[in-house]
């Protein structure tokens, strides 16, 4: 439903605005109660932004257009996602205790509490019933709009609020920035920090100080679990990566007899043993026979 | 519409927020519990606006809505502060004053 809808329906007063009142009061009462209720913190959080989406659907359908989109963009967009930025900085699963500290605190907070709504809409809703809404329709026409109205006031009858609020913000801002700050304890390493410390490890404990080998690039693969080839031919360790390491040796140690046989049979190419040619054309018929290529070896 | 569903449903999740307040003790909640009280005052405002048809009501909702931006950034730094010194976000456990 589009916002002009739902202005529409909500300047009439008509069913329109009954239904989206009834379905938003519905559910953001849902997400309080989500708030209060819920175990995890990270569904109360949920709860609450629920709350809010329908809370600025009511300043929509309140003639406040304006307010509506900035509780979409400042509550649900910066505000809840700060929360959660938070929770997962201080830990998800940190969930409350449930003993109580002070006794009968529980008893009394729900039965005060309960007290104050009764109270609350009691007086409110006999002070209020029966009267009638102006309606913001001349207030908004007076300046073309409701964005142009509120500008209006905000940058005349309230410049000053709006000035002090600005350097509030401001405030507010250097001072998360100094509380969330944390001064280095420890001097930052340096590239010549590290290049002493990595020295110091080889010389007690000969780890091996520079850049690892990369994976073997074989013949018959160059997959990431492949182990590089040493100068005598043993497969190194240190040239397949961890995971791969220590999970699945066994697989590392069939690929290893595997490249074994490659290296012999090369080694056997190497050393005039056998031919090069594939098998398959070796056995083809009218082929020409290895004897006649190598006469000598035939004299043996 | 009759303004006083709307107030009725502000005065609703107003309670709702203060009972959070009252009985999680998880700091963070305790916090998104004040935000829901500051939302219930503003949709208050805002349809005390509309019942008056001056938008005098809808300023101050707004100022409210900034005030409580700047409240939540500083507010969460300091249960950052105090989870690195403490590791808990438990509103019981800093009771340092105690005794």
């Amino acid at each position: 439903m589009s916002m002009s809808v739902i202005v529409a329906a909500a300047s009439e007063g008509s069913t329109g605005e009954q239904f989206t009142f009834w379905t938003c009061a519905i559910l953001s009462v849902i997400g309080a109660l989500g708030l209060v209720l819920s175990r995890k913190t990270v569904h109360s959080a949920l709860f609450t932004a629920l709350t809010m989406l329908n809370l600025a659907v009511l300043y929509i359908a309140n003639d406040a257009p304006f307010l509506g989109l900035v509780q979409v963009i400042v509550y649900t967009g910066a505000v809840m996602m700060l929360f959660l930025f938070v929770l997962m900085l201080v830990g998800v699963d940190s969930s409350d205790s449930l003993i109580e500290t002070l006794k009968g605190q529980r008893l009394i907070a729900v039965l005060l509490l309960a007290g104050f709504a009764v109270l609350l809409i009691l007086t409110l809703g006999t002070a209020l019933t029966g009267t009638q809404s102006v309606g913001l329709v001349a207030a908004n026409e007076e300046f073309g709009g409701n964005v142009q109205g509120l500008a209006h006031l905000m940058f005349t009858t309230y410049l000053l609020p709006l000035e002090v609020v600005a350097a509030l913000l401001i405030t507010a801002a250097l001072g998360a920035l100094v509380l969330a700050h944390r001064d280095r304890w420890t001097p930052k390493l340096d590239q010549e920090a590290l290049s002493r410390l990595r020295m110091e490890r080889y010389a007690e404990t000969g780890a091996h100080p520079g850049p690892l080998p990369n994976p073997g690039v074989l013949a018959t693969s160059n997959a990431i679990g492949t182990p590089a080839l040493l100068p005598d031919g043993s497969p190194s360790e240190l040239s397949v990566p961890p995971p791969l390491r220590g999970e699945s040796r066994s697989r590392l140690a069939a690929e290893t007899t595997e490249i074994d046989a490659d290296v012999t049979e090369v080694r056997e190419i190497a050393e005039g043993k056998e031919t090069m040619r594939p098998k398959a054309l070796r056995d083809v018929d009218g082929h020409t026979d290895l004897a006649e290529v190598y006469p000598e070896e035939k004299g043996d | 519409m009759d303004p006083s569903a709307y107030i009725i449903l502000s005065a609703i999740l107003f309670t709702i927020g203060a009972i959070g307040v009252l009985l999680r003790r998880n700091a963070i909640v305790v916090f998104m519990s004040v935000e829901m009280m500051l939302n219930a005052a503003n949709l208050a405002f805002v349809t005390f606006a509309r019942m008056h048809g001056n938008l005098e009501g809808q300023v101050i909702a707004f100022f409210v809505m900034i005030v409580a931006a700047a409240e939540v950034v500083v507010g969460l730094a300091i249960i950052m502060t105090i989870f690195r010194t403490r590791r808990s976000v438990s509103i019981d456990d800093p009771s340092l004053m105690r005794n």
